[in-house]
């Protein structure tokens, strides 16, 4: 297994194997991720975050997880102030920034442009997020927070939640999930319906159902997304829906005691905040997630550990 | 057998037959291989011919032979297809195109926020899923394209 020098541009190319070895990795970054522990063997290396898009979570926790590493970062997250404003191909953009750092983390607009800037810098490319595309990185600290929690994903019955049409995230998710053995429920309103594409590429076919209450009892993740109001025509018919996929205490006190709630954030009322109390919220911990999966995943990438 | 058929329309001295291309395609073939207006040459085109698996389209082009990727684009829009080459009346190769495994820079991806449309020095580039029926993937955006929309795209 070789991780030195390798893009990380879509989960599809991650083994079973290199995934574990993340997680791994990821693991032994926790103490040094809370602070608790100091660690300096990204020293002298540059990270490069390239945000063409605004995110808050991402672009932190990556600079967070260089930082804790003792390494330092360079980049920008509004584009306008930059020479790609002037109308500078992502490629040129590309091959000048490969030449400032030691590993480019690019999030971008448009569709694939990630693989594109792994073809034109020598140095790793991460993909923070492109278009519609892939979130690989999401997708980890997802699947590395319900490892912690459950050991296997073999057998687990993860519910994805809310609209999963547009959201990148549980696509790449769906995915990988199915590749590991998971029984997955797709539970959304029938406007944002899982597309066909990417239902068919999983593993296993997957239980769509409309009514959260028909299955809480039997989940063990319920992996909840944003329902945006923008792709709904009519406010009322958003109020409506939005409300039907909310997680609220009430429902979980049907759910199994171990049962988890995730959800990649920002929340806008999918989740009441009367749950954050209880012990199946994992939210905030998913989101500290972030940080050790992509210290792991740099240090893998520039080939320290 | 198709000796009896392209009869039908004129025998060629020179040039290409591209026989047993699906019913109803025979102009999409003509589209991607540019063949509009005077070319210099005469075409023929026979559509809805009985042949031994059902109906066909026949498609005769005058002087002019055919280069891989005009292959490589034939068997994107008509699958079965044969392209016979004609020296002199007389059939000297017969040539079965095939999808191939992967498809360089003769498709454009549909997908408008795909990065291979946005102007980067980048070659349009796709794997093939499934052949029968025709599935490919964006190397880039990994959109799946089917049939009709590949036809569309070709470049």
């Amino acid at each position: 297994m070789m991780f030195k020098g390798k893009d990380i541009v879509s989960i599809k190319e991650l083994s079973k194997k290199e995934i574990d070895r993340i997680f791994e990795v990821a693991e032994e970054m926790i103490p040094i991720a809370r602070g608790e522990k100091k660690s300096e063997i990204l020293r002298g290396y540059v990270l490069a975050t390239l945000f063409f898009e605004p995110s808050t979570r991402t672009r932190l926790s990556f600079e967070t997880a260089m930082h804790r590493l003792g390494g330092g970062v360079i980049g920008f997250s509004n584009p306008k102030a930059t020479s790609i404003s002037k109308g500078e191909t992502l490629a040129d953009t590309i091959r000048i920034i490969d030449l400032y750092s030691d590993v480019i983390v690019i999030r971008h607009p448009y569709e694939g442009s990630a693989r594109l800037a792994a073809e034109f810098a020598q140095h790793p490319v991460i993909n923070a997020g492109d278009g519609a595309g892939q979130h690989p990185t999401q997708t980890l600290l997802d699947l590395f927070t319900m490892t912690r929690e459950f050991g296997d994903i073999k057998g687990l019955n993860i519910a994805l939640i809310g609209d999963l049409k547009y959201g990148r995230t549980v696509h790449s998710l769906a995915y990988i999930l199915s590749e590991l053995g998971a029984n997955i429920y797709l539970v959304s309103p029938p406007l944002l319906r899982m597309p066909k594409h990417i239902i068919r590429e999983l593993k296993s076919r997957p239980v769509e159902v409309d009514n959260l209450d028909d299955i809480v009892e039997e989940v063990d993740v319920f992996y909840v997304t944003r329902i945006q109001k923008e792709r709904f025509p009519d406010p009322t018919e958003y109020r409506k829906v939005a409300g039907t996929y909310s997680i609220t205490e009430k429902l979980l006190s049907k759910a199994k005691k171990s049962a988890i709630v995730m959800h990649p954030l920002p929340r806008v009322g999918e989740i009441a905040t009367e749950v954050d109390k209880l012990p199946h919220a994992r939210y905030f911990q998913q989101a500290f997630n972030g940080v050790p999966v992509r210290m792991a995943l740099l240090s893998l990438v520039l080939g320290v550990v | 057998m198709d000796e009896e058929k392209t009869l039908k329309v004129q025998k060629i001295k020179n040039g290409i037959v591209i026989d047993h291309i699906p019913c109803g395609r025979a102009l999409k073939v003509l589209k991607i291989l540019n063949i509009e207006g005077d070319i210099g040459s005469s075409v023929s085109i026979a559509m809805h011919v009985r042949s031994r698996y059902g109906w066909k389209d026949i498609v005769k082009i005058e002087d002019r032979y055919l280069e891989e990727k005009e292959l490589d684009k034939i068997a994107l829009v008509a699958p079965t297809a044969t392209v016979n080459i004609i020296k002199n009346y007389e059939v000297v190769r017969k040539h079965k195109v095939q999808v191939p495994d992967k498809i360089v820079g003769i498709v454009r991806c549909t997908n408008p926020r795909c990065i291979t449309n946005q102007n980067e020095p980048l070659t349009p580039e796709f794997y093939v899923i499934s052949k029968e029926p025709l599935i490919i993937k964006c190397k880039y955006c990994e959109r799946d394209m089917e049939s009709e929309e590949i036809i569309e795209n070709i470049i």
